[in-house]
């Protein structure tokens, strides 16, 4: 008996999209699931019941039915109140709940034990992006945005010469290079218009301009990444200078599209009254924020009005009215979902137990049998990595050690006595038997060795053949040994010890003469590596 | 000068010798630290020639020395490659050597010197100099060999004797039992076959040493070696009781017991393990291990017109040079297609492995040579974390310092080496002659992975090609 997935119809007015499509259900059987489909349900999105059944589906004409015998259901919309009455005790749902904004329905849901994975709350990293429905959501909203500025918009995007006269290409400026905001840039580049983009996170810039967009800079030094690659509330002094640019692209640009969204706060107001009225009569703006207040002041949330002669698009419905599009991208972060699901054995045959050790599904669900797990652990990495924190941005890299630093961390006290041990035991031996004249040169060696081993901790490593080739002309330094021997002063010495004047000074002169090529050759090509070394 | 005198100046050498290699703990300062060893040298060098220690009579002598000497030298240098390098490098440590073996026996012939000491003192003098005589021939000899192997005249293969440890033993009780009867010895007639004896004993002792170590671990020989001229320098300094030898010994002998410590921790090996010889302990592990985990895959091999294609469109790029970069002197034409990149926006950047090539720090100079910014060259550690966020790492001429294997596989002979992560690159493209193991030989499953490439050939000629299509497109 394996586990049944019911989808049932959208019920929000004007939703249109649906939480799977025939292909996605063909899969889902061949991962060991049943798939029971409202009759209906795919209507908004151009997909008839006899699709659902010629791919496997079972075709529930009864609402209440569809509920009962479903396992897990697969939706789109948050759960109104008559559905979450509907829900199976201890049933599973998976859709867009916004933790964040409902609180009561995530209480409401709780009460009947039931185990819910919101899709708004797939953590953001690689791992996750097949699944993650906010961005597929987002995608279509950005390519939309660009669809409704242009069917608002009186003239062409792209410019031309036509026999009728020179048409000049529409100005483009997109606000939140997000993965809505990429989107509008890539549509609105291929039908021809010229784009520009802000965006408070400077990595984002090479994304923009691989689209064809040209990246707008705010002239303020700080960083604006946030934790999970989403943008952070900015300072003042930032907005401020942020705002004198948004005014003057205003003055120049045809169309404003809007994305910038910080996760759990209201929309911030980007665009003003005064920079509306500033752009040109049959402008468009498209505030893509408008379900979170809207990041322009005079956005009037799922509207469309004209103000100061500019029109405004609101819409907060911008997925549902690419209905088709939107069903298969979500339908197929579904079917990811519960392929995972089944990976990680959260679903075994007839029971279902989520992985909470795994970080996606530990993220995704937010009531796990009842219990509300939200929110999840904060996310561990970014998809671009943040850059070093700081007060300023982080033009200048903080500097790297050099060399190797420390020499490894302290070693455990066991060896160190021992070592120390032997080290007494030797220096014990050399203090008994040594001279006194021994012990001032061995003192002097000592501290040498010290001396060369904390100066040499430091060289850079891009340096060590320089170092080799330095110390090897330093230690022709021997040569004083055989210049000593050379020729001594010997009227002091008594003259009945025979000593072999000419051997002794012709192995000197060959000690002096090799020492020689060490010490001058060695020196040259030190200096001759060095002097290549150039920034 | 008065004694006195010379040993101010003495002194100021020293500090002028320990603020040179202080000067080389970066690029900004090297130079000038350079220069600081030249002035404590002439400083040490003059002082003594006009001290008390050195008659008039000696200074033609003195002079026509040195006169060779640096002609000799500065003329080395001017002509090496700097691919040479380390050749240059382990000549002139046999040089080192060869002057300390001179200098202990010309110290030993000398009867003046006993005289004027004590018993216990002359007992100490005795041992000095033998000790002296026996690190200047290993020094000798070792570099020696390391030079023909670096420079290609002898087989890079370890060459190992049957029950080579105990013949070290066996050199080592001989030495000791020669020492004793040096120290006992009545005279220098006496004294002459135990110290003969010894130094034969010891030049064979540094050439079986160093035949036995294979051309991968060069690096830590090199810098062994360093460390070796300079004890004999410091246990000249004991045996002359001049602090300025035993100072300046000290200081070299500490730098290449350091450089050596880090080489052997950039390959994962003990000391021990690289001196006693051979790759791994057991001669038979690498090949029952590599026979074991043989990769599977298909090898993908690309032309040089691809490799070009695949690093116009790359945003980044970290190349990796190894000693096949070295060999085939191929660092001219990287800086050539790093420069074209550059001037297109691409990031490159090199990544620098500590033992790559044949002494440490040896590609860092190849590519300053080259005229490669430095602040585009980093280290392996530097570097490892950018791998996944980069789209072409282009690998030239190395193999086990990119071998996945040493992560992978547990049983593999470079199991636990620090490696550069190429594989973790969008893609990576390895250029290499044949499909040969490096000198580990470890077959490497880098080769195999999908996303990499193999580009045959030798590395400058495919490199020229590669930069010809750069240009053209």
């Amino acid at each position: 008996m394996s586990l049944t997935i019911g989808v049932p119809r959208e019920v929000f007015p004007g939703e249109k999209r649906v939480a799977t499509v025939p292909d996605v259900v063909a899969k889902l059987i061949k991962q060991g699931f049943r798939v029971a489909v409202e009759a209906g349900a795919g209507d908004g999105s151009q997909i008839g019941d006899d699709a659902y059944r010629e791919s496997g589906a079972e075709i529930v004409a009864d609402r209440a039915q569809l509920w009962r015998m479903a396992d897990i259901v697969f939706k789109v919309r948050a759960p109104t109140p008559d559905e979450i009455g509907l829900l199976r005790e201890s049933g599973m749902l998976v859709s867009f709940i916004w933790p964040a904004q409902n609180p009561e329905l995530l209480q409401a849901l709780a009460a009947r034990k039931a185990t819910v994975l919101a899709m708004d709350s797939v953590p953001r990293i690689s791992r996750a992006q097949k699944l993650d429905a906010l961005s597929s959501m987002a995608n279509i909203a950005g390519y939309r945005a660009v669809i409704e500025a242009a069917h608002a918009f009186g003239r062409f995007f792209t410019g031309s010469i036509t026999a009728a006269g020179k048409v000049p290409p529409a100005k483009v400026f997109v606000i939140g290079a997000g993965v809505a905001g990429l989107a509008a840039i890539g549509a609105a580049s291929g039908l021809g218009a010229i784009v520009r983009a802000n965006d408070t996170r400077p990595e984002v810039a090479d994304q923009i301009k691989s689209l064809g967009g040209e990246f707008v800079p705010v002239e303020y030094e700080e960083e604006g990444s946030g934790v999970g690659g989403y943008a952070k509330v900015m300072s003042e002094g930032f907005q401020k200078a942020q705002r004198e640019v948004f005014a003057q692209q205003a003055k120049d640009v045809d169309i404003i599209i809007t994305t910038a969204l910080i996760p759990g706060k209201p929309a911030p107001k980007l665009i003003t009254g005064d920079m509306v009225k500033s752009m040109r009569q049959g402008s468009v703006i498209v505030d893509l924020a408008a379900e979170q207040g809207g990041n322009c002041e005079l956005t009037v949330p799922g509207e469309i009005v004209v103000r100061h002669g500019v029109t405004i698009i609101g819409y907060e419905d911008l997925p549902s009215r690419l209905p088709k599009q939107a069903s298969t991208l979500y339908a197929t972060n579904l079917l990811r979902l519960a392929e995972d699901l089944v990976k990680t054995k959260s679903i075994e045959g007839d029971r279902i137990a989520i992985d909470m050790q795994d970080e996606v599904l530990r993220g995704t669900t937010v009531i796990d049998k009842g219990e509300v797990t939200w929110p999840p652990p904060p996310p561990k990495l970014s998809a671009a990595p943040p850059a070093p924190a700081g007060p300023a941005k982080p033009v200048v890299v903080p500097p790297k050690p050099k060399g190797h630093g420390e020499p490894g961390g302290p070693m455990s006290p066991g060896r160190a006595v021992v070592l120390f041990g032997i080290g007494a035991l030797l220096f014990l031996l050399i203090g008994l038997s040594a001279p006194a004249s021994f012990l001032g040169h061995f003192t002097v060696f000592v501290l040498a060795c010290f001396v060369g081993y904390m100066v040499v901790w430091n060289v850079k490593p891009s340096l060590h053949t320089p170092l080799m080739s330095v110390t090897n002309a330093v230690s022709s330094i021997i040569a004083i040994g055989a210049l000593v021997q050379l020729a001594p002063d010997l009227t002091k010495i008594s003259a009945d010890l025979s000593r072999p004047n000419e051997w002794i000074r012709w192995l000197s002169v060959g000690g002096i003469a090799l020492a020689a090529i060490n010490m001058f050759g060695g020196f040259a090509v030190t200096q001759r590596m060095l002097s290549m070394f150039r920034k | 000068m008065t004694r006195s005198l010379v040993i101010v100046a003495y002194i100021a050498a020293t500090i002028l010798f320990i603020l040179c290699l202080g000067g080389l703990s970066n690029q900004e300062t090297s130079r000038r630290g350079n220069l600081y060893g030249m002035i404590g040298m002439a400083l040490a060098v003059l002082a003594t020639v006009f001290g008390p220690s050195v008659t008039p009579a000696g200074y033609p002598y003195i002079v026509a020395a040195m006169v060779v000497g640096a002609a000799i030298g500065l003329y080395a240098a001017r002509i090496v490659q700097m691919t040479q390098m380390p050749e240059l490098v382990a000549l002139m440590h046999s040089l080192v050597g060869l002057a300390a073996m001179l200098v202990g026996y010309a110290n030993f012939i000398d009867p003046t010197v006993a005289a004027t000491l004590t018993p216990a003192e002359n007992t100490i003098h005795e041992i000095e100099m033998y000790v002296g005589v026996l690190i200047g021939a290993i020094t000798f000899s070792g570099s020696l060999i390391a030079f023909g192997k670096l420079s290609a005249r002898i087989s890079g293969k370890p060459v190992l004797l049957p029950g080579r440890h105990w013949i070290n033993l066996a050199g080592l009780l001989i030495v000791i039992y020669f020492g004793y009867r040096f120290v006992n010895a009545h005279g220098v007639a006496e004294a002459m076959l135990p110290m003969f004896v010894m130094t034969v004993v010891a030049l064979l002792f540094g050439v079986h040493m160093v035949m036995a170590i294979g051309g991968a671990d060069m690096p830590v020989v090199v810098s062994m070696l360093n460390s070796y001229s300079g004890w004999a320098a410091a246990a000249t300094g004991f045996m002359l009781s001049n602090d300025l030898l035993i100072v300046v010994g000290a200081l070299v002998g500490s730098s290449g017991a350091i450089l050596s410590y880090i080489m052997c921790r950039a390959m994962n090996r003990k000391f021990l393990a690289v001196i006693a010889g051979g790759f791994g302990t057991d001669a038979s592990a690498p090949k029952a291990a590599g026979g074991a985990a043989q990769p599977a895959g298909e090898v993908h091999s690309i032309t040089a017109a691809e490799t070009a294609e695949m690093l116009r469109d790359a945003k980044s790029v970290i190349i990796v040079p190894g000693y096949g970069m070295a060999v085939a002197q191929a660092q001219h034409t990287v800086y050539e297609i790093t420069k074209t990149l550059r001037e297109r926006g691409v990031n490159v950047r090199f990544g620098i492995h500590p033992v790559a090539g044949r002494m440490p720090g040896h590609m860092n100079v190849l590519l300053a040579e080259a005229k490669v910014p430095y602040d585009i060259v980093f280290e392996m550690d530097e570097l490892n974390g950018d791998f996944p966020e980069t789209d072409v790492a282009m690998v030239i001429g190395a193999n086990d310092i990119v071998n996945p294997a040493a992560q992978e596989d547990p049983t593999s002979p470079i199991a636990g080496m620090p490696v550069l992560e190429v594989w973790k690159a969008k893609n990576s493209i390895v250029m290499k002659r044949s499909m040969a193991s490096g000198y580990a030989g470890v077959d490497n499953p880098l080769f195999y992975k999908d996303n990499n490439r193999m580009l045959f050939g030798d590395a400058k000629k495919m490199l020229e090609e590669v930069q010809t299509a750069l240009k053209a497109a």
